[in-house]
């Protein structure tokens, strides 16, 4: 898959989701089966420079949502999970 | 000087012998309030004070008035920084945000005064004043900062201070080492190199979250492990030797008659008797591995473990060897889950030497195989656990070694993979009968 149509595809799954808005790089691995992690994981992490999505850290834990989207700064971990 | 808030209850954990924090958060409340150096805050001057009224209403109610977490970072990195906030911000509003800056420590810890006093003052002109020198895992901590100054804080961490952030989240956390060759004869390997370099070729890993939970790296020179990366590590380098312990039967005598104070004298505050080599050194090797017959030591070098306690004991008459490397632990851990783990030995000796490629493609063999069957928060230790320390071992391409086992199994059965098999699960049936009657 082309490096748009994966961003495309997590975008439009963050869309969909119900309830959760921040899920694991885990979850990420899931959506885009055939690529391999690294990738993903590289693919991810552009697209938070990009300001596409945003990584929110419980200092432990890190998740990784659309920006914007969800708990916000003052949130707790938990909080809409 | 009277301050913002009555804080009885810490008041009265001023009154141990014990160095106290309260009295620390005080000092630092009165310098702020009063100012002498003119500093031009960034963050409320009030902070300690604030910080002081939110603990004491902590104890007072029996539970934390801090929430933890958030999306505040700097732009690009998804660790470093840990978002806190009082729930109380009316009460406290200088501590209405308090997040915690890791900042990644010098290798071995070694600072001059002059980058100290800068840290300091970064610290106490865009934070609290408040700082924990150095947190659990080694880093730097700036304790308590406003949002709008993290990303001030890490322009001039990195342009005036030539220094990065730390690792938190599910990142490689901070690396960190033991003093090394710089004040240790021990020293089996350059930690601080190895440190430094893996800090640099790991950046990413480091900064942008890419595995399932944490992973921490720690590098200690010699078995004596003084930063206990057996123990606090998801994968511990030490230092170690493949040859023999140099000994000078000279110094070995002098021990035996006295000449020299066992363990460099560390003892000799209290009349523990004569040094009795038998008792002392050859009967507490764990491996039985030491004689002495009254005029000579010898070692099996074979059986040793690289213990140490023969060195310690006499460090003038016996050194480690020449021929050194390190051995690698993987899977140490905290217990969050399933208990505390101690490292178990996965490479028992590999050379470490720049540009440490062997080491790396252990690395990243065993975060490769972490990062597709590890669950979320799941220590790579624990999935050792959960499938089993082979798999670590064919993650790296190493095949187990006597050593690897713990003890003799019990299970009867023997279970083959079909690559181990001549021919696999397909078999001609035709030419099975050849030979096989049905």
């Amino acid at each position: 898959m082309d490096e748009e149509a994966a961003k495309t595809l997590i975008v439009e799954t963050l869309k969909k989701k119900k309830g959760k808005t921040k899920f694991y790089l885990k979850d990420f691995y899931k959506w885009l089966p055939d690529e391999k992690n690294r990738a993903v994981k590289n693919l991810v992490n552009k697209m938070v420079r990009e300001e596409i999505l945003e990584y929110w850290s419980s200092g432990s834990t890190t998740l990784i949502g659309l920006k914007g989207v969800g708990k916000q700064a003052a949130a707790e971990e938990g909080d809409d999970d | 000087m009277e301050l913002k808030h009555k804080t009885p209850m810490l008041d009265q954990l001023e009154t141990g012998p014990w160095p106290s924090f309260v009295s620390d958060l005080k000092r630092e409340a009165e310098s702020r309030k009063t100012n002498p150096n003119g500093i031009d805050f960034q963050c409320p001057a009030e902070m300690p004070e604030d910080l002081l009224g939110v603990v004491e209403l902590s104890y007072e109610h029996g539970r934390t008035h801090w929430k933890h977490g958030g999306i505040v970072g700097v732009f690009g990195y998804g660790g470093g920084v840990i978002g806190r906030y009082c729930d109380q911000p009316e009460m406290f509003p200088a501590v209405a945000h308090f997040h915690t800056l890791r900042i990644n420590q010098p290798s071995s810890k070694f600072y001059t005064t002059e980058y100290l006093e800068q840290l300091m003052d970064l610290c106490e002109r865009r934070g609290s004043g408040i700082t924990n020198m150095h947190g659990s895992t080694g880093d730097i901590v700036f304790l308590g900062s406003h949002t709008p100054q993290l990303e001030e804080i890490f322009w001039e961490l990195t342009h005036n201070i030539n220094q990065d952030l730390g690792g938190s989240g599910g990142n490689l956390r901070t690396p960190s080492c033991c003093l090394s060759g710089a004040r240790c004869e021990f020293a089996c390997i350059d930690t601080q190199h190895i440190c430094h370099t893996f800090t640099n070729e790991y950046q990413d890993e480091l900064h942008r979250p890419a595995f399932p939970y944490k992973f921490k790296f720690k590098f200690d020179g010699c078995p004596n492990c003084c930063v206990a990366s057996l123990a606090r590590s998801d994968l511990a380098f030490i230092g170690t030797w493949r040859d023999d312990i140099r000994i000078d039967q000279e110094a070995v005598k002098a021990y035996v008659g006295g000449e020299l104070k066992p363990n460099a004298g560390a003892h000799k505050d209290r009349d523990w008797g004569a040094f009795d080599i038998q008792k002392e050194v050859i009967d507490l090797c764990p491996t039985e591995c030491m004689g002495w017959d009254g005029s000579k030591l010898s070692i099996d070098t074979k059986n040793c473990t690289r213990c140490m306690h023969c060195i310690n004991t006499m460090p003038r008459a016996l050194r480690v060897g020449q021929d050194t490397g390190v051995s690698l632990l993987c899977g140490a851990k905290a217990p969050i889950l399933d208990g505390a783990q101690m490292g178990s030995l996965l490479v028992p000796f590999i050379k470490c030497e720049d540009p440490y490629d062997e080491l790396k493609e252990i690395i990243e063999g065993l975060w490769d195989w972490w990062m597709e069957e590890g669950k979320n928060r799941e220590r790579i230790g624990e999935l050792m656990k959960r499938q089993g320390f082979q798999r670590a071992l064919e993650a790296i391409g190493l095949k187990a070694v006597p050593q690897h086992v713990k003890e003799p199994r019990s299970n009867p059965y023997v279970f083959w993979k079909e690559e181990e098999v001549p021919g696999g699960w397909k078999r001609d049936i035709n030419e099975f009968r050849k030979y096989h009657q049905r």
